[in-house]
């Protein structure tokens, strides 16, 4: 093993490159369970109730709070790269990277103070 | 990953960008309400204009996030171009069937 | 770091694609650099090590090398900067195969500036008067922004999209297209969008932005990419250019 490339790694703006595409990976692997979920009511009203109160568990709406956040990071992370190939920014990107994970943040504990 | 690919992943992020907005607001709506399965298949069978919204989603989701996958699929996994683009056209189907099958199934009655 | 330490562990590599790391002990001095402890050990202590120099002035580009974990230029690395208590580790240039110890192969790195067309195509002959370009128009100012490129592979090196996609040609082959492609005098814009808006150019680039962050000329590579990604969908979507 040749020479150990490690500190680029320590930017702000590398790791908010990294968690756009993970989330928008977890968001592609979570959406065909979705749209399966959905796809209950074919069969009956009562099949996507009883899916509905299965979603009421705690765990399952700690996870909604994820995908929630998800969801919003993987939005505010394009909006920062249609940023970057638009418009000649450098400085204060950090800043708004950081901004958006908040922002997503709050936005996915705004949906757990709804749902619990 | 070419012009084509990346209009496209563009194109369909910015018409995604509203819809994931609307999409969210339905979501605390929903979830604020404690609709259940009645209630919301009662404001969707039937409507048109939930067709449209979730319908347009769908195929612009699984349209990105198939150029989204492939993009990780040849950098991350042993797959060549080749390969990652016939599997990212996979999943891209599997999506749009998914979720065509999925908007169907709360509007049609 | 004070001026305590007298003497620096410096760890190399030797070898070639496969060796290890190799530990010295080189004296620590004053406004000492990188290169200078890499010279030290190749004249005092090894003769056998390989590495690359010229100019020992920040102006040539070519003793890049990886100094703990991180690409730089070595004649412009004061110890003292990056030396965590007297250690140093320093291994070739990431992304590029490795010849011996601290040189590489920069072959495919020059390649890859053709493949994407840097090279200025001319639309005139010596018999028409010379174009007179204002310096403050934007195309030029754009230009200029990105024309002081060395070719020294640290962008190059600290990219994770070359890493990952060998067909990439990288941040310094598409700033150079991008000098060219605001170049009122030259020729050849259509086939170098063309030829970077194919698979491998500059719809691979991801922005992280580690060449911004790396290039020790202070160039955006992510911005001039940028740039040619919004000229290339234009070109595509007016059909000068095809997929």
């Amino acid at each position: 093993m040749t020479a150990r490339l490690t500190k680029h790694r320590d930017s702000a703006l590398w790791l908010a490159a990294m968690v756009h595409r993970i989330s928008g990976l977890a968001l592609a692997i979570f959406l065909p369970f979705h749209f399966l979920a959905l796809g209950l009511a074919i069969d009956s009203d009562a099949r996507f109730e009883s899916f509905l109160r299965w979603t009421d568990q705690p765990l399952v709406k700690f996870a909604e709070g994820g995908l929630v956040f998800l969801l919003a990071v993987h939005l505010l992370g394009g909006l920062r790269v249609l940023v970057i190939e638009n418009f000649a920014w450098r400085d204060g990107q950090k800043q708004l990277a950081t901004l958006a994970a908040a922002v997503s943040v709050l936005i996915a504990v705004g949906f757990l103070a709804r749902v619990f | 990953m070419n012009v084509r690919l990346y209009v496209w992943q563009r194109a369909t992020a910015a018409v995604m960008a509203p819809l994931v907005l609307g999409h969210l607001a339905v979501i605390f709506y929903a979830t604020r309400q404690g609709l259940s399965a009645a209630d919301i298949l009662a404001r969707t069978r039937g409507s048109i204009v939930w067709a449209a919204y979730y319908g347009l989603f769908v195929a612009a989701a699984s349209i990105h996030a198939a150029i989204g996958i492939r993009n990780i699929f040849s950098e991350w996994s042993p797959f060549n171009e080749r390969q990652a683009g016939f599997l990212a056209i996979l999943f891209g189907l599997l999506l749009a069937l998914l979720g065509a099958r999925a908007v169907a199934a709360v509007v049609l009655s | 770091m004070s001026g305590q330490i007298s003497e620096l562990s410096v760890s190399l590599w030797r070898g070639g694609k496969s060796g290890r790391y190799q530990t010295y002990s080189v004296p620590r001095r004053e406004s000492q650099t990188v290169l200078d402890v890499v010279t030290f050990v190749q004249r005092h202590l090894d003769p056998t090590l390989s590495y690359r120099f010229a100019c020992r002035v920040g102006v040539c580009g070519s003793c890049a090398m990886t100094v703990n974990g991180r690409p730089r230029w070595t004649c412009r690395t004061h110890v003292g900067k990056v030396a965590d208590n007297g250690r140093l580790e320093i291994g070739p240039l990431a992304n590029l195969p490795v010849i011996k110890d601290l040189t590489t192969d920069m072959e495919i790195f020059f390649r890859n500036w053709q493949k994407a067309k840097g090279a200025f195509v001319p639309s005139q002959t010596r018999h028409e008067p010379i174009a007179q370009i204002r310096p403050d128009s934007p195309a030029r100012i754009a230009a200029d922004a990105a024309i002081e490129c060395i070719n020294c592979g640290v962008c190059y090196a600290g990219c994770d999209t070359v890493r990952w996609n060998s067909g990439y040609v990288g941040p310094a082959a598409l700033t150079r297209a991008w000098t060219l492609v605001n170049d009122e005098r030259d020729g050849g814009n259509t086939a170098r969008l063309q030829a970077v808006a194919a698979d491998g150019g500059c719809h691979s680039c991801h922005s992280h932005q580690s060449c911004q962050e790396l290039c020790p000329q202070t160039l955006n590579p992510t911005a001039a990419i940028a740039g040619l990604k919004r000229r290339t969908a234009a070109a595509y979507l007016k059909g000068e250019i095809e997929a």
